[in-house]
């Protein structure tokens, strides 16, 4: 749900990152993946270090993963991540290879587990920016 | 691979006051500690040619202004965060090898309580001193891809290393207070370590509260004001020289693939001292028994405990058997970080644990002198886990 009052950082985007979420505002997790040899990747580059070609294409990834590892913060390194604490920076591998930092809704931090499935979930966070999120799945 | 082996010594090591709170510039505090260093190798200032200047504050220039170096023949900067310290020491080797420059400095230091953004920013902000901008890759991925979900400082990012690696290994907290226990024992018997007079047993360390997951509040390094130098000169000239010499046997610098993602990492636990650790080992014509001390930078304790893996003192996932308070205690079969280090010492970017293994193979540190030592191992971490390894002997 929008929220005018969203008080977290909001992503620090140019180039590359900025199409990355400008695909989110449309609820779809996309990644660069290679149109000469196909690998998926992100962090996004210009080139593929696979096959370095310069050509790729903005891949629609099917959202699902699994849990790579998190930490829980409990003290604030931000001052506007006060109100959040505990809160857990997690990384999901997603089923197409790449790997991402995110935070898990409806998961305690003392529920986290290496390789736990999870699906993409879209949190609109301010009317201009959606936030990839995960939830547990089946 | 034996390029640089023994070419240049180590020949004078000198440090600023530690404290939380210097009222000084960082830069101020780095020329104090390059005065003792110069000072402690029996050269003048006017000596030095050759500056491998810090990663933050300042640049070479600023240090030949202040130290009157008229003819500076090499000026550049390693910018790998904590492993820009040992990875200076390869760059002062290869400048001295080379025959570019002769007598090379290597200062660092930083405000690291006082300027802290949660304190106001402390020295810096009352002498105006600006922190120089980092040409840094890290920052674009923070800033896009960390910082919405509040990841934004090494303790976070390290920890999901640490929480990946204990999780698949079975890596018990006691292997990690291990590491801050013996830190702190050390540091009792060293006049400068900040953490001096203040125990800490395992019970303590388990007890306390939690930082980041899974790191506890021991589990991560101090905060100091602080700097440390050193002067790197000729095999040849530094039999010359007040002290004996200490020799860079193996030195190398290694990346992890890719630098500035940790997530991407096709195997997270290939840190940049995976790559540098075979290649200074191969140059120094050591192997892993002959090294009789370690200093290893110690940011967090998990971070040392991959480090030891990364070099290969033990097999992946193995660590928590390897470890144990008698090896790594003085007088143990692998004294490590004998000054306390970042955890007890003082946060000086590890470039105090070169200054330690320097001291260490003087004979110079009086009660936590490691008897007979020959040969000290130093490492340095950064970024998000850029690498080196100093190979060093007497």
């Amino acid at each position: 749900m929008a929220d005018k009052m969203y008080k977290l950082p909001t992503p620090r985007v140019g180039g590359y990152s900025a199409e990355f979420y400008k695909f989110c505002k449309d609820h779809e997790l996309r990644f660069q993946r290679c149109t000469g040899c196909g690998a998926w990747r992100h962090i996004p580059r210009d080139m593929c270090a696979k096959c370095g070609s310069f050509e790729f294409e903005w891949a629609r990834s099917k959202g699902r993963g699994k849990v790579f590892s998190w930490t829980t913060a409990h003290q604030p390194m931000m001052a506007q991540f006060a109100a959040h604490i505990p809160y857990s920076p997690v990384i999901v591998e997603l089923d197409e290879g790449v790997r991402m930092v995110t935070w898990l809704t409806g998961v305690k931090p003392e529920e986290l587990e290496l390789a736990m499935p999870v699906e993409v979930v879209f949190d609109d966070v301010t009317p201009d920016v959606s936030l990839p999120k995960f939830r547990r799945a089946a | 691979m034996d390029t640089l082996k023994d070419k240049a010594c180590i020949v004078g090591v000198g440090e600023s006051a530690f404290t939380r709170g210097s009222g000084k510039t960082e830069l101020r505090l780095m020329l104090e500690a390059s005065l003792a260093a110069i000072g402690d190798a029996g050269l003048k200032p006017h000596d030095i040619d050759g500056i491998v200047g810090p990663p933050i504050g300042s640049v070479a220039e600023h240090f030949a202004a202040n130290l009157g170096i008229e003819d500076l023949r090499f000026a550049t900067t390693v910018h790998m965060g904590g492993a820009s310290p040992v990875v200076s020491l390869q760059a002062a080797a290869m400048a001295v090898a080379s025959g570019i420059a002769t007598n090379v400095l290597i200062p660092l230091g930083w405000n690291g309580y006082s300027s802290n953004p949660v304190r106001g920013g402390g020295a810096r902000a009352e002498t105006g001193e600006k922190p120089m901008p980092e040409p840094n890759p890290m920052m674009n991925t923070i800033g896009a891809f960390y910082l919405p979900y509040g990841a934004t400082v090494p303790v976070q990012w390290y920890a999901w290393l640490a929480t990946r690696h204990k999780h698949l290994y079975g890596t018990p907290f006691e292997t990690m207070g291990a590491i801050a226990v013996n830190g702190r024992a050390n540091a009792h018997l060293n006049e400068k370590a900040m953490m001096r007079g203040r125990p800490l047993t395992m019970d303590d360390y388990l007890a306390a509260r939690w930082v980041s997951y899974p790191f506890r509040l021991y589990d991560c390094c101090l905060e100091t004001d602080a700097a440390c130098a050193v002067v790197v000169t000729s095999a040849e000239q530094a039999r010359d020289l007040k002290h004996p010499p200490v020799y860079i046997s193996g030195v190398a610098e290694g990346h992890p693939y890719p630098a500035d993602d940790i997530p991407a990492r096709p195997d997270p636990f290939v840190i940049g001292l995976s790559f540098a650790a075979p290649k200074a080992f191969a140059m120094a014509g050591v192997t892993h028994k002959d090294v009789d001390f370690l200093e290893v930078y110690d940011c967090f304790t998990y971070v040392v405990m991959l480090q030891i893996e990364a070099m290969g003192f033990c097999k992946r996932g193995e660590i928590k058997d390897f470890i144990t308070p008698e090896l790594i205690r003085l007088g143990g079969e692998l004294p490590l970080n004998t000054h306390g280090g970042l955890l007890s010492e003082a946060h000086v970017w590890g470039m105090n644990h070169i200054v330690e293994a320097a001291r260490q193979l003087r004979r110079q540190c009086g009660p936590r002198q490691v008897k007979d030592a020959e040969i000290g191992l130093v490492t340095g971490w950064g970024d998000f886990g850029d690498g080196g390894l100093a190979i060093l002997r007497r």
